[in-house]
């Protein structure tokens, strides 16, 4: 059996804020193995967006471990925090986050940037990513000048150029209209038809029948963790 | 490696910088004004500390400069003693006294100084005539252009000649060859032997030679030949009457062997001069302790330019620093972004240093600039004379990139120490 992609071993996140203490996640025990497309589900404050934030390697683990691609990260510095997200990770955000002063290209490359790629090599990678993407003809736009699926598929582009182990989508077709929506859903179904693996966070139920797998939270907790179809062995 | 990431990062600011033409624009007027003032005052500073220095030193450091003075006397004793004669200053008696006292004595130099009329053919003017004694060249620092200086032959058979400076042979002999000439000092004829200049004027640019006026306009002669056509009483008009003055000599300059002997020698010439007069009917000049008291002026101001340099690079400072922290939360989501695709705290600190390290040095070279083009204006409108020196520049422009790449640090970490997730949250 393949090492698994993300594994949460009774990972506990609690922030302080003064005299308040919150509890936004405990006890969560989580395995993501190679290829698989899961969905996170839960009301605002069930912490899926704390798990999604420490997933990213954007923040630590108050308690219990969390490995991805087998290597234990509950201990790493923000440096090597730093490596690993512009290494394995990928982001996808609802609001897209791309940099406004640059262009197509040079937003795709940011993580090249900071992975130290030569600006040669990670141009080429960013055009052929563009181009994937169906971004040919606006490679020097801004993303002011482009619509929101455009944005987004700059920004899939942009999550894709690191060859990350795992993709983090939060609510991607969250600003944008139905039709658009699906588009950037059929993408991400590609991405998984690729072998990608991908968690990504939404309210919709029919989106959500699109992956293989719900994982469902409430209070900090998983409630539920069904497999659409055919159930894990 | 290194490098690469450091040509990228410096390109990535430009890129930044240029999307906020007109805020990077402010931010640097503040170094713009700060190391162009600096540099300004620097160099007109320089340019009086200089001047001041020339006009000392040509009075000569080991030289001690003795004066007479008219004691000036109330309104009474000048109505009812109108025709007495006056006699004031410095005696023959006090360079002879002088020359035996003062210790480490090589030169004692005596000078009549008279204000009389010259004339060549039909040109006339009027002008000082120095009656001294040959090795008063040599105690002055001057320099001959053309010709000899006054001879002792000339001073022990009294002979009529006589020495002009170069701007009164420009003057009064416009067109001839001064040499050999007549001249009427005072309706006594004199053949002039030799043109002088001095060190100084040959060092000067072109055109500075305003300041320096009646300075070689001089006419010198042999004391000895003044003395035995006129004698030492001479008349002077004034106020409604005319005046006898009786004055043995106007000036004495005594030269001392070593600079570090000036000081010494200048008690002992206070002490003869205390004992021989009654009144203060002279004053003591030391170059030595004049170049001493604009050393101490200099500094002093030195002291109040580097207080107003410091004020506006720290105001310059202050700008950059909050330019830079508004830059930095306008700019958190993007922070945000970048952190969460893989930038380590050092590479936010690195880019938001690299701007402002920009905004510096481009505004301290416009600074430079401007701070080199005013001081030349001064000196084009007022005359007033300026000196760019290499340090002012290099001064300047170091403190002011060191001060607002200090004052972009703290900016800089700010960014970088954001937490990324609310960094990403931020509207």
């Amino acid at each position: 059996m393949s090492v698994p992609i993300v594994e949460l071993r009774n990972a506990a996140k609690e922030y302080v804020s003064g005299s308040l203490r919150v509890m936004a996640l405990h006890g969560v025990d989580l395995r993501i193995d190679p290829g698989e497309y899961a969905v996170v589900m839960g009301a605002s404050g069930s912490g899926k967006s704390t798990l999604l934030n420490l997933l990213g390697c954007l923040d630590h683990l108050t308690e219990g471990d969390y490995l991805l691609g087998g290597e234990s990260i509950s201990n790493q510095s923000d440096n090597e925090l730093s490596e690993i997200r512009s290494k394995r990770v990928g982001f996808i955000f609802q609001s897209y986050n791309l940099i406004p002063q640059l262009n197509v290209l040079e937003n795709i490359e940011v993580p090249l940037f900071y992975q130290g790629m030569p600006s040669s090599e990670a141009r080429i990678k960013a055009e052929a990513l563009a181009e994937r993407m169906g971004l040919s003809d606006r490679l020097r736009h801004k993303p002011m000048e482009l619509s929101g699926g455009q944005q987004q598929r700059v920004a899939i582009a942009r999550s894709l150029a690191c060859d990350p182990i795992l993709i983090l989508a939060d609510e991607p077709t969250g600003n944008l209209d139905t039709k658009t929506g699906a588009e950037i859903l059929e993408l991400i179904d590609e991405l998984h038809g690729e072998g990608k693996t991908i968690v990504m966070v939404t309210h919709d139920d029919d989106i959500a029948h699109r992956a293989q797998r719900v994982v469902c939270f409430r209070d900090g907790q998983i409630i539920s963790n069904e497999w659409n179809g055919a159930s894990k062995a | 490696m290194k490098s690469m990431r450091l040509e990228r990062m410096a390109k990535l600011a430009f890129k930044n910088l240029s999307q906020y033409k007109l805020r990077a624009g402010l931010t640097m007027l503040g170094i713009i004004f700060g190391v162009c003032s600096v540099v300004a005052m620097l160099s007109v500073g320089e340019g009086a500390n200089r001047e001041i220095q020339e006009k000392i030193q040509r009075m000569g450091s080991r030289n001690i400069l003795i004066q007479s003075v008219k004691i000036p006397k109330d309104e009474n004793s000048t109505q009812t003693k109108r025709n007495f004669i006056a006699s004031y200053g410095l005696t023959y008696d006090d360079a002879e006294g002088l020359s035996r006292h003062v210790p480490n004595l090589v030169a004692s130099t005596p000078i009549k100084r008279l204000r009389l009329d010259v004339q060549f053919k039909a040109r006339r003017l009027q002008t000082d005539v120095l009656a001294t004694a040959p090795w008063f060249l040599r105690v002055q620092n001057y320099r001959m252009v053309r010709g000899r200086f006054l001879s002792s032959a000339d001073m022990e058979f009294g002979t009529p000649v006589c020495v002009i400076g170069t701007r009164l042979a420009r003057i009064l002999f416009a067109g001839y060859d001064p040499i050999g000439r007549t001249l009427n000092i005072d309706r006594d004829a004199y053949t002039v032997v030799g043109i002088v200049g001095d060190i100084a004027q040959s060092e000067m640019p072109m055109g500075s030679e305003l300041w320096l006026e009646g300075e070689n306009q001089n006419v010198y002669i042999p004391l000895r030949t003044y003395l035995q056509k006129r004698g030492d009483l001479f008349t002077q008009w004034a106020e409604g009457g005319g005046t006898f003055e009786k004055i043995e000599l106007h000036e004495l300059i005594l030269t001392i062997d070593e600079q570090e002997n000036v000081v010494r020698a200048v008690d002992a010439v206070r002490r003869v001069l205390r004992k021989n007069h009654k009144g203060e009917d002279y004053s003591i000049v030391v170059p030595l302790e004049l170049i001493r008291q604009a050393r101490e002026t200099r500094r002093l101001f030195n002291i109040v330019l580097g207080s107003i340099a410091a004020i506006s690079l720290i105001v310059g400072g202050i700008g950059i620093m909050n330019i830079m922290l508004a830059t930095v939360s306008e700019r958190t989501r993007e922070i945000g972004i970048r952190r969460a695709l893989g930038a380590r705290r050092r590479d936010i600190v690195l880019q938001f240093l690299m701007e402002t390290l920009i905004l510096s040095l481009s505004g301290g070279v416009i600074g430079l600039v401007f701070g080199a083009l005013i001081p030349m204006a001064i000196t084009v409108a007022t005359e007033v004379k300026t000196v760019l020196t290499i340090p002012a520049f290099v001064v300047a422009f170091a403190v002011s990139v060191t001060v607002s790449v200090v004052f972009g640090i703290y900016p800089a970490r700010r960014a970088a120490l954001m937490d990324p997730i609310e960094a990403l949250r931020h509207e």
